[in-house]
């Protein structure tokens, strides 16, 4: 009772506060399951006066917000922004998002090439079940004053970085090592046999390595603080960790590997028994706009699929991206494609074969 | 060779803490073979002196002899004593028989050899055959056996206990009473007793030390310290008295002609006592000196017979008494032999108290402190 | 009437227990165990079976994590106890009035932060670029900087600082019911300061000490955050592997099974340790 009298109450206090605004009839309130940095403040606060819904932030990350679904079915939550290569699967194995309602999306708000390469790789039985957001890749994080060796995965197993060096025990680190020991795992992806192959190949060589390893990094702060105290002089990261550390040091940035940084988009879903989807729509066509856009960017770092997002970035922030990426470079972005079920039981047996090799 | 010395012996034992001192300047000397009390109220500093015996306090000045050998610095598992605590301290995660050998185990000696003794001596505490049993599955009255033993299977030279019959109910203590002097003897080990209750040091010691602030006022045997009390705190604390806070009249050779405060007369012969006229006393009056009668007679002569009024007639078999009013006002509590005429007395009958000059103790009030 | 109102009453007074038993414990147990025994065949497929209860069994890296977490898990326990056992001493039978609650306290002053902010601490102390590796390079006690971080020695020092408190509780409160004149009369019979430990403050302390013991083995065993952050590359933990099954791998059926054993685990380390102590649950339970 009182949950739905202090919902009530919010309302009508919005109600009052702001009589002009004609949208009124339909104000929701939305539950959003995003990544730390999408939904910003002064976004929320714009979107609450404009719309008169309201927002609820979750932040997690593609592994949780799943698992998080998986557990209500889909419910709890009324949008969520897992990465598009881990839409499908996880909707063929569990079923727990809706498609869109391209209708009510206003798509001249999206690139076209990055909306239609989404909606393709988010297509399962027909329908399409995301919408791009942000993009970013990972990479190599590196400081460049004791570490100018590192150009490439590979590259982290050398002597000169012994015992300096950290990554995730996670996927992409098994693609990051396949693709700079000129291995093609995506194209793979369709055949477990060959797949299985690239796989024992990487495992071999991240056994190998793991010497070199200081730690394997479980949260963005634990490498930044790594990182920032020189206790590890390169590490596999996101392109915006390198770029923030850049910031306190010149020395430290972000380096798009030789064999090409890996390239994701983070999306927006629908779960399936979410219950505000007008606020969800609505939610989505106000964060697309240009100017909304690029105060996400900042507060996020990473670039969106907004027509013109980039126009009202700072200049600090585009300089890094700059500097980091030539045109050859992002042509060279290796960008993930839906992940296949039961590709990550393997990956896992492989991750677990490493975690324990001494 | 025949040991010259004492079991155990104080030289001007002081004891300081911060803010006072527990034990001024005690000294004494305890036989062999003998049992020896110290009585004293609560907070006398009688614990603090027997814990400096067992050594778990040191003295701040004096000496400690056992057997003639100076204790001071010996820690207390290094000394020849042991203790019974006061509430006995049998280890309660142990049978009887390995509390009983506990201090034979801490010795080395052998698993058989303790095993026997530690039956020797549950049988001549008359508790044979309970080695296996839990402490809880014993009476108050074998648990105190159980305690002793546990000291004596170490033959001790000096056996300390620290009031250990006050746990107990009546009817038990007063057989324990018995009892201890009966194992006291059939050991032949020194006791040192502590304890508040007079009953228990008039029972069972050879010699009693009465301890109050500190200090010892008397040491001597039981009826000396009943009968001849060296202080008004000895006469007032052993034993029950009739206490008057009175004032010298006059004095002629030892007897002394005082009033009372509440305005009674009486005759008294203090020996040793030497009080001048007009000086403050105390007079402690056993109410067992005290004679009823019905009348006055001539055969009175000498002695302090006044008249009164029954108070109260308090009914306690061999311990009954009566409380009388005197024509002055004043209070006298009587004992009431049940032997005599006077068992039918009644409250408000009228009868004489008569007693001997020479069966009062009185003290000067300047050194009658409490 | 009476007996009946009486027996309302009571039944009352059992409801939010038998709530809690039977709605947060057993119903979340059972719903465990039905995953637990269900197999993956493909997308929206299973079967009923052992499968990933055998998973385990022929998988070296699921048993062997699983019995370096229960080892690490009692050797913590044992540190624990040879730590806690001194303070708890000091706390119950050294010190008075003041004194006594101050240190209480300052033994739980930790717990008034969390559990990470706690870890982290450990991390800001024991890493390369840390507070004693520094303090170390400054005294000249060693050249260049040490990392002491990431490592099983690491999570032992954090999985100990995070029990010792549910040690040194109970422990206290036996000690305290222990009488001192138990202790004197332990000297006075001639006993040394270890014999009397051995012989007369040890038992006292036993249902204590075990029932100190079952709490910090399985706070030890069941811990995530402290083995995750403190430990090294090869610092495997049980409960880390659970939350791989479940979150990254999205397989709750092998996460289920991994669970119900870790339960398994506890319950019989805890069963072992009160046969060899020979103490009870209720003794041990019922009286701290």
């Amino acid at each position: 009772m009182t949950v739905k009298l202090s919902k009530f109450g919010r309302v009508a206090i919005a109600t009052t506060a702001m009589v002009a605004v004609p949208m009124m009839a339909g104000a929701e309130t939305l539950r959003l399951l995003t990544w730390g940095g999408y939904a910003p403040e002064e976004v929320i606060a714009k979107f609450e006066e404009e719309t008169g819904h309201t927002v609820e932030v979750t932040t997690s990350n593609n592994e949780e917000m799943i698992a998080k679904l998986r557990a209500t079915n889909g419910g709890g939550f009324d949008l969520a922004q897992p990465s598009q290569d881990r839409i499908t699967s996880a909707q063929e194995e569990f079923g727990i998002y809706k498609p869109i309602d391209m209708s009510r999306i206003n798509a001249d708000l999206f690139i076209p090439s990055m909306l239609s390469a989404t909606a393709a790789n988010t297509t399962f039985d027909g329908e399409v079940y995301g919408l791009p957001h942000v993009w970013g890749t990972s990479g190599l994080v590196v400081n460049t004053a004791m570490a100018q060796s590192v150009q490439d995965y590979t590259d982290l197993c050398d002597d000169a970085v012994a015992g300096k060096v950290s990554y995730r025990l996670k996927r992409p680190t098994l693609i990051g090592f396949a693709y700079s020991m000129g291995l093609d795992p995506f194209a793979a992806y369709g055949d477990s046999a060959t797949y299985q192959g690239i796989l024992d190949q990487v495992e071999a060589k991240l056994t190998e390595c793991k010497a070199n390893v200081k730690t394997y990094w479980d949260g963005g702060d634990e490498i930044k603080n790594l990182l920032r105290s020189g206790e590890v002089v390169a590490s596999m990261a996101w392109d915006t960790g390198g770029w923030q550390l850049n910031a306190d040091n010149p020395d430290i940035t972000f380096v798009a590997p030789k064999s090409g940084a890996l390239g994701w988009i983070d999306t927006f879903v629908l779960p399936a028994r979410g219950r505000a989807d007008d606020a969800a729509y609505d939610w989505i066509n106000f964060v697309m706009q240009p100017e909304i856009a690029a105060m996400i960017t900042n507060t996020a770092g990473n670039f969106t699929a907004a027509v013109n997002g980039d126009a009202e970035v700072n200049a600090d922030l585009k300089a890094r991206y700059q500097g980091s990426f030539d045109q050859q470079a992002i042509d060279n972005i290796k960008w993930y494609p839906p992940v296949p079920a039961g590709l990550e039981a393997m990956e896992g047996a492989s991750l677990d074969r490493i975690n324990a090799a001494n | 060779m025949t040991d010259s010395h004492p079991d155990l012996e104080c030289r001007d034992l002081v004891k300081d803490f911060s803010d006072f001192k527990a034990v001024d300047r005690v000294s004494f000397d305890v036989p062999q073979g003998s049992f020896f009390s110290i009585l004293g109220p609560s907070g006398c500093g009688k614990t603090t002196l027997l814990r400096m015996i067992s050594g778990f306090q040191s003295p701040t000045s004096g000496d400690l002899r056992i057997k003639g050998k100076s204790m001071i610095g010996v820690p207390p598992n290094k000394r020849p004593v042991s203790m019974v605590f006061q509430h006995l301290a049998l280890f309660p995660t142990m049978n009887i028989g390995d509390n009983v050998g506990f201090g034979l185990r801490q010795r080395g000696v052998g698993k058989a050899e303790i095993k026997k003794r530690v039956e020797e001596v549950l049988e001549r505490v008359g508790l044979p055959g309970v080695s296996a049993r839990r402490v809880d599955q014993l009476s108050g009255g074998q648990k105190q056996r159980v305690a002793i033993a546990r000291c004596m299977v170490l033959e001790p030279d000096v056996l300390l206990l620290d009031e250990p019959l006050g746990a107990l109910d009546l009817k038990l203590r007063e057989h324990m009473k018995v009892e201890l002097k009966a194992l006291q003897a059939e050991f032949n080990t020194t006791f040192v007793y502590i304890t508040h209750d007079q009953s228990e040091a008039l029972v069972m010691s050879d010699n009693i030390a009465v301890m109050n602030k500190g200090r010892f006022e008397q040491i001597g045997a039981p009826h000396e310290v009943y009968h001849e009390p060296a202080t008004a705190f000895v006469a007032g604390f052993v034993g029950d008295a009739n206490k008057f806070d009175a004032k010298v009249t006059s004095a002629n050779g030892s007897m002394l002609s005082l009033v009372t405060d509440a305005g009674t007369e009486m005759k008294i012969n203090a020996a040793g006592a030497s009080l001048n006229a007009g000086e403050r006393t105390q007079v402690f009056l056993r109410p067992e000196a005290i004679e009823l009668v019905a009348t006055a007679t001539t055969n009175d002569e000498g002695c302090n017979v006044s008249p009164g009024v029954v108070e109260s007639v308090l009914f306690n078999g061999a311990n009954s008494s009566v409380t009388v009013r005197n024509s002055a006002g004043g209070l006298v509590k009587v004992a009431l032999p049940q032997t005599g005429g006077f068992a039918a007395l009644q409250k408000g009958d009228a009868v004489f108290t008569r007693w001997q000059p020479k069966d009062a103790r009185c003290f000067s009030a300047a050194e009658a402190g409490s | 009437m009476r007996s009946d109102a009486s027996r309302l009453g009571f039944y009352l007074l059992l409801a939010p227990i038998l709530l809690w038993l039977v709605v947060l414990i057993i119903l979340p147990h059972i719903g465990l165990f039905i995953v637990s025994i269900s197999e993956k065949l493909g997308p929206r497929e299973y079967e009923t079976g052992f499968g990933n209860y055998t998973a385990f069994f022929s998988e070296p890296l699921y048993w062997r994590t699983f019995a370096r977490t229960a080892i690490m898990s009692i050797l913590a326990t044992a540190l624990t106890l040879v730590l806690g056992f001194p303070i708890a001493y000091y706390i119950a039978k050294l010190t008075r009035g003041r004194t006594k609650t101050v240190l209480f306290l300052m033994c739980m002053i930790p717990f008034w932060v969390s559990e990470l902010v706690r870890t982290f601490g450990w991390m800001i102390l024991l890493r390369e670029t840390g507070v004693f590796s520094n303090l170390l390079q400054s005294l000249g006690l060693v050249s260049g900087p040490v990392e002491m971080l990431y490592n099983d020695a690491a999570i032992m020092v954090g999985l100990v600082y995070t029990s010792i408190l549910f040690m040194v509780v109970p422990l206290v409160t036996t000690l305290d019911s222990l009488d001192d004149s138990l202790i004197e009369a332990g000297y006075d019979l001639g006993g040394t300061s270890t014999s009397i430990m051995r012989e007369i403050v040890i038992p006292h302390a036993m249902p204590g000490i075990v029932s100190g013991c079952i709490v910090v083995f399985m706070l030890s065993l069941g811990n995530y955050l402290t083995p995750i952050l403190l430990g090294g590359k090869d610092s495997l933990w049980f409960t880390g592997m659970i939350y791989t099954q479940f979150i990254t791998r999205f397989n709750w059926e092998l996460g289920s099974a991994f669970g119900f054993l870790l339960l398994g685990l506890s319950s019989l380390v805890v069963f072992l340790g009160l046969k060899l102590s020979g103490q009870t649950l209720s003794q041990t339970m019922g009286r701290s």
